[in-house]
């Protein structure tokens, strides 16, 4: 048992946590820069998953845990768990040589943004429930329908689509995924900004064609790689979370210590003591199941890992947003301004808790799994 | 960074959890898993196997009749006992006076009382909180005084666990009244619970359970040999102490065991025609204090860790988290086991009744022991530092407030 970082990692972390709170960096909650993201390519941080064979660093997730985290203390909002982590993740667990070596490269070098188009509608969180279409032609297959929410949709040259090729709505069979080119004939997007400022879109195919070598796996077998890739995103999601979680608690600190009232710091009175207490400990606990998540996402055994990733979710979903709501009201009117750089950590943590599953849709599927396993620790 | 054990330290779990089986009286492992506390005579028994073993005091240094296990194995050691389930160490003897003796106690203190703590050949009791002073432990008053080549104690101990079995009491007395601050007028005194002008009275607890007195002083005689460390230097043992008691009253293997007991039981429950267990609500109850139980367990391997790192320093101010959050879950599982009960929870009796063999039982055993369990442990947020101590420890010793 270890929970030391290697010298490596240790100058990862670092070079990620001054790059993140670089000045130049974005200070506000909206956007990101292209001269950043080609900083990260430079740094290798955008080869850092891939195979050393097809141009990778061939890292593993302790170190898209240290990257993740920095990005959530630095509020970084480049397209890097859309395009590294979820499109890095389908191109490494689902894409075949020649194709992966490709496009992983392409990403690499920062000249290519991936991202996954599954949310629909209908489905909240529910991963099986796909209704856009996958027809099947002579020499390919047509893709007819919606996808509404989709992280840096807006400007993703590579879509990877989820669509139901055969059975009903909600079964596991049948959901199969696909390379799409934005520009494709058919391919419509409407831009729009998250909750919290992220970039997205709603993507419409309309009758879009793609070729027979667009299918990624097999025809409907699509949902197991959705969801092997999807935990790896929650597990990025959570250390992110911890970074944003522990700067919000740090803001809270240091207020607390500064801001006067009564005559003495706000700090000195214990009600705001013990509330920080509680902040803490809540950052302590989503720490922990940062890590768990971290060394649980390379479980071979899917129904054991998926069980993990989604009580990391539980904790960081509640904590989160318990340790977010706090830092708000400690802070009182100063917490509620767009100018102060608060409330954007904490929109970013409400927009954490919305991705993937909430705490209540993960805390079923750990109470349906039965709960956990004691593999590790 | 690898959260997994070491096939060492996996091996070395499987030969603690081999010998506890081997070892362990079938009896008394057949009263705990069924829910109850052991009784003294369980407690000393096995204390008594462990001792044979080496393996008594393994946090003590190697000299003293430790083991020399890392704090890994130490830790994996206290969850193997807690987990399945055999009688802990009496924590008032080597988890409490006995590190305090070695660290600050004379050479003839260490040889005379070590070993019979070792071997619960004294039963020690806790002599700390008073009528008057609980949180604030500093303003206690019983008073030593000194008188030639003894003290003469005088004032009253309370909420003292298991005093009524104990042959000797460790106690905070005030030994000047007149010091610049109420830390510095006290020190840390053992006293034979013989001594003429030593009482007690039980106190009842709301389970109906009787653990805990109060423990009365009257022109008690105490041999100057017996005051540990410096006189008016007290406080620096119960500092040292209290710090100690806080990573132990986490218990995350004991709140493991009796959240697997729980799912168990709740298999059994049948309610609306399907199994308790598989409600969805009480389901999500049980996941849910699992996933907390994995946080607080990450922790606690995460202070662990960083102590082994480290090696012995300033006690981790961390370990408040551990106790807090350790304390709360152990409430939990009460909370929980007692809704499994459901009305047959209502069915009494008290947790010092041995229970005979009854064919007429009106409900099963842990149902008859849901309730007085969840009465009783509403005691582990309130002792050892009450959470709200902890709280403030937490915001002062490490948020800096």
């Amino acid at each position: 048992m270890d929970f030391d970082l290697s010298d490596e990692q240790r100058l990862l972390r670092d070079n990620v946590e001054r790059l993140a709170a670089a000045p130049d960096g974005v200070t506000s909650d909206r956007g990101w820069k292209r001269e950043r993201w080609k900083k990260f390519a430079e740094l290798g941080l955008l080869a850092l998953p891939f195979a050393e064979e097809d141009g990778g660093l061939g890292w593993g997730a302790v170190e898209t845990m240290i990257v993740m985290e920095a990005f959530g203390k630095g509020l970084v909002r480049e397209p890097y768990l859309a395009t590294v982590v979820i499109g890095g993740g389908l191109l490494r667990h689902g894409c075949d040589g020649e194709v992966r070596k490709k496009l992983a490269g392409r990403i690499a070098s920062g000249e290519l943004l991936a991202t996954l188009a599954h949310t629909e509608r209908e489905a909240r969180h529910e991963l099986a429930d796909v209704t856009l279409s996958a027809r099947k032609t002579s020499g390919g297959f047509v893709l007819d329908g919606v996808k509404s929410v989709v992280p840096h949709g807006d400007q993703a040259e590579l879509l990877f689509v989820s669509a139901r090729s055969a059975g009903g709505r909600h079964e596991r069979d049948g959901v199969s995924l696909f390379r799409v080119d934005a520009d494709s004939k058919g391919v419509m997007r409407r831009a729009y900004e998250f909750a919290d400022g992220t970039p997205g879109a709603q993507i419409r195919l309309d009758n879009v064609v793609v070729p027979a070598d667009a299918l990624v796996g097999e025809a409907g077998k699509g949902l197991a790689l959705i969801e092997r890739v999807t935990d790896e995103a929650i597990a990025a999601l959570c250390a992110e979370a911890v970074g944003v979680m522990s700067a919000m608690g740090e803001m809270t600190v240091a207020y607390l210590k500064t801001r006067k009232q009564f005559g003495r710091p706000i700090g000195a009175f214990q009600a705001l003591q013990h509330r920080a207490a509680d902040m803490f400990i809540a950052l302590e606990q989503a720490r922990s199941m940062a890590v768990y998540a971290t060394m649980m996402v390379g479980e071979s055994d899917a129904a054991q890992r998926s069980a993990a990733i989604s009580a990391a979710k539980v904790t960081i979903g509640q904590n989160g947003r318990f340790i977010g709501e706090q830092a708000v009201q400690l802070h009182g009117g100063i917490g509620m301004t767009m100018e102060y750089r608060l409330g954007a950590y904490f929109k970013r943590m409400t927009a954490i808790n919305l991705m993937f599953g909430d705490s209540d849709h993960h805390l079923r599927k750990v109470a349906d799994a039965g709960g956990l396993d004691r593999k590790l620790a | 960074m690898d959260l997994r054990f070491t096939p060492e330290e996996q091996e070395f779990r499987q030969e603690v959890r081999s010998f506890i089986a081997e070892n362990l009286d079938k009896e008394t492992h057949a009263s705990m898993l069924a829910g109850h506390r052991p009784s003294k005579d369980q407690i000393v028994a096995w204390q008594r196997v462990l001792n044979r073993k080496g393996w008594a005091t393994v946090d003590w240094p190697v000299g003293f009749g430790g083991t020399g296990w890392n704090i890994i194995k130490r830790h994996i050691f206290r969850e193997e006992v807690q987990a399945y389930p055999a009688p802990e160490p009496l924590a008032f003897g080597v988890y409490m006076v006995g590190p305090v003796i070695i660290t600050f106690g004379t050479e003839a203190q260490k040889k005379k009382f070590l070993p019979r703590i070792a071997n619960i050949d004294d039963w020690w009791c806790q002599g700390f909180s008073e009528p008057g002073s609980g949180s604030d432990l500093a303003s206690l008053k019983t008073a030593a005084r000194r008188d030639g080549d003894h003290y003469v104690v005088n004032g009253q101990k309370t909420w003292t666990t298991y005093a009524q079995y104990a042959d000797w009491i460790f106690c905070l007395v005030r030994t000047n009244p007149q010091a610049a601050k109420p830390q510095e007028g006290i020190s840390f005194l053992l006293i034979d619970m013989e001594s003429p002008g030593v009482t007690l009275r039980p106190i009842v607890t709301v389970d109906g359970g009787r653990e805990i007195n109060e423990v009365f002083f009257d022109d008690v005689k105490v041999p100057v040999e017996n005051l540990v460390g410096v006189e008016n230097r007290g406080w620096d043992c119960a500092k040292f102490l209290l710090s100690n008691e806080r990573v132990n009253t986490a218990r995350i293997g004991a709140t493991k065991e009796r959240l697997r007991r729980l799912k168990k039981l709740a298999a059994d429950v049948s309610e609306n025609g399907r199994p308790l267990v598989d409600d969805p609500s009480f389901a999500e109850k049980l996941a849910a204090l699992q996933i907390e139980l994995k946080a607080l367990e990450i922790t606690q391997l995460r202070v662990l860790a960083n102590e082994h790192k480290n090696g012995k320093g300033k006690p981790d101010p961390a370990s408040s988290v551990l106790k807090l959050r350790g304390t709360e879950l152990q409430q939990r599982i009460t909370e929980l086991t007692l809704q499994a009960a459901g009305p047959h929870g209502l069915v009494g009796e008290s947790l010092d009744v041995p229970l005979g063999h009854n064919e007429d039982e009106i409900a099963p055993e842990w149902m008859r022991l849901a309730a007085p369990t969840y009465f009783n442990t509403r005691k582990v947020t309130i002792y050892g530092g009450s959470n709200e101590i902890q709280r403030n420890i937490i915001a002062k010793q490490i948020l800096g407030l």
